[in-house]
């Protein structure tokens, strides 16, 4: 348990207060998809609620392209939350008061797991480029290590948004037996190539930059900052929807006017808006693992291996799934969710599917919605309390 | 599940793959998973009816049965089942087709325009009636298509459908204890078991 109570002025009384990250050293050799084999890798995780006495209550949350460990509550000194506070915490959906949630930054990233900036022994330097290719198995594979560690027998669910939901359906293929529950959100068992066309793009901005210099930026002690700043500007159109954005910016001034405005060059809200949250990112993130993860998206294919049958592949699954999209989604649209769930009708699994109505984009995963809410909630509720009858 | 629809349940076959189009809150699943062990999923569109279900534990799936069931593969299950929709098709013939083409056989319940109750209302109120089982406004209602048991036999001969079954409900007095002699008249709700 790492969260410690806190004043409750401090922070809202709804989350889960302040949290503190643990990091762990695996010293078990984990074999990557692409044949390297790393001797140890260091993972950084949070967790929030109790284990129960026969370790059951344990849910895995797996994060997206750009996440990282900090889910809920609250970093000493912080402003804002983890990434989904809305829905993880006590009393909330995935309830901290129930459940024990496990949320670790995946090898690749650059959270403090095992990444790109980290040392590669052979070399004594940062991987920088040389990090090997990753695949979303490689993150399941990892976060079986922590399971291990952690003394898990089976996780009540492995839950997801986006690439997070391609790890759970991983999960659900690779190790059948270690989970009863895969929440699968704004997810697609593959990439379209329109998709893979807004990850290129975005590669080529951060390659583009010239203080990329091939990759190795740390050690030549510079960083692509503009270049990931693009790609994340690129990137985060996407996450949000056409209604979204007029209903947030319109066509509204943050500088400048029509009529006479020389003087300052005329800007528009949206456009401020998006330098700002490309020039964060960029200060926060690594242009290496921004590649790197984004190549793991490109190349996740759920059934490639199953003879291109998703049915085929879902047959290997035991666990229930539970299907969330949404409307305005157009990055991973609710006929990517709706596939899924045939797939498995078809395989004969357990399955419901909840087509959420929002006008935020793929970011609805993680922004306030009461439909979403109850559907999430309402399922896990179900799952815990079978939890707790048995117990 | 309803008293007097017990007998659904010996028309599907215990273990076998079941999907109930318009399934409302599951309780007609999460009956027949407990009691026959069928394998089954539901579509709803309405939030408050698949919340319902998921907290149940049944497989509910949003979908609208409206747009296109093509999703689902020809004959990929034993049963297909409908409880007081097929008035609210856009189509309901073609609805129809779709059942028997996903399901090996199908099972549909639908209100019986034909029973006194609506024929008086229409004859001597002289307004489109409303009723327990059609209780809406005809300017707000979601029952688009009326007709009588009558009309959907003349149907099922019209596209060479096989009746298996039939079975007419009447739970008010006395149209329960009349049914028998004068169907179309005295039945409140139609149920079918068909097949092609």
């Amino acid at each position: 348990m790492t969260s410690i109570p806190l004043e409750p002025l401090a922070v809202p009384t709804d989350s889960i207060g302040l949290v503190s990250p643990q990091t762990v050293l695996i010293e078990k050799p984990l074999t990557l998809a692409c044949g390297t084999v790393l001797p140890s890798h260091q993972l950084v995780f949070e967790t929030y609620g109790t284990l129960n006495s026969d370790r059951s209550n344990a849910i895995l949350i797996c994060h997206a392209l750009s996440g990282d460990h900090h889910a809920a509550g609250f970093h000493e000194g912080d402003s804002k939350p983890g990434w989904w506070n809305h829905y993880i915490g006590p009393g909330k959906a995935m309830d901290s008061d129930r459940f024990f949630i496990v949320s670790v930054n995946n090898i690749g990233s650059c959270f403090g797991s095992t990444g790109p900036t980290s040392i590669n022994p052979e070399s004594g330097e940062a991987w920088g480029a040389d990090f090997p290719s990753l695949r979303a198995r490689d993150w399941v594979e990892s976060q079986k290590h922590l399971m291990d560690y952690l003394g898990i027998h089976c996780w009540a669910a492995v839950i997801g948004g986006s690439l997070g939901g391609m790890q759970a359906m991983r999960w659900s293929l690779e190790y059948p037996e270690k989970l009863l529950n895969a929440v699968v959100i704004a997810s697609s068992m593959k990439l379209s190539a329109q998709n893979i066309a807004f990850n290129e793009i975005a590669r080529r901005a951060i390659k583009s930059d010239p203080d990329f210099c091939d990759g190795n930026y740390l050690q030549e002690g510079k960083a692509p900052l503009h270049g990931l700043a693009l790609a994340r500007m690129i990137g985060h159109v996407t996450y949000l929807s056409d209604e979204v954005l007029g209903k947030k910016f319109g066509r509204e001034l943050a500088s400048g006017d029509f009529i006479d405005g020389t003087a300052d060059p005329v800007e528009f809200e949206v456009e401020s808006y998006l330098n700002y949250q490309g020039d964060k990112f960029s200060n926060a993130f690594d242009a290496n693992s921004y590649i790197l993860i984004t190549k793991m998206l490109d190349y996740f294919d759920l059934a490639r291996e199953y003879n291109n049958s998703a049915a085929e592949a879902f047959a290997h699954a035991q666990c229930k799934f539970l299907l969330i999209s949404f409307s305005s989604d157009w990055r991973f649209s609710p006929q990517r969710s709706q596939e899924i769930t045939d797939a498995l009708i078809r395989a004969g699994k357990d399955v419901s599917y909840a087509a959420i109505d929002s006008n935020q984009g793929h970011d609805s995963f993680l922004l306030p919605n009461s439909r979403y809410h109850a559907a999430l909630g309402g399922y896990l509720n179900r799952v815990a309390n079978q939890l707790e009858s048995s117990q | 599940m309803n008293q007097n629809f017990n007998f659904i349940s010996d028309w599907i076959k215990p273990g076998s793959r079941l999907l109930d189009l318009g399934c409302g809150d599951g309780s007609l699943l999460a009956d027949l998973t407990k009691n026959h062990s069928i394998r089954g999923y539901g579509l709803e569109i309405d939030s408050q009816s698949i919340e319902g279900c998921i907290a149940r534990g049944v497989n509910v799936i949003e979908q609208d049965l409206n747009n296109s069931l093509d999703n689902f593969a020809d004959q990929s299950f034993d049963t297909v089942v409908m409880t007081q929709a097929l008035q609210a098709m856009r189509h309901p013939h073609l609805v129809l087709d779709e059942m028997l083409r996903i399901g090996n056989e199908c099972i549909i319940t639908f209100p019986n325009f034909g029973s006194w109750r609506t024929r008086a209302y229409l004859a001597f109120r002289g307004r489109m009636p409303v009723t327990k089982q059609l209780a809406y406004e005809w300017y707000d209602t979601p029952n688009i298509h009326f007709f009588t048991y009558s009309d959907f036999e003349a149907l099922c001969i019209e596209r060479n459908i096989n009746v298996l079954h039939r079975k007419f409900i009447a739970e008010q007095f006395p149209d329960n204890l009349l049914k028998s002699l004068w169907p179309n008249l005295f039945t409140e709700t139609a149920v079918y078991h068909l097949s092609r």
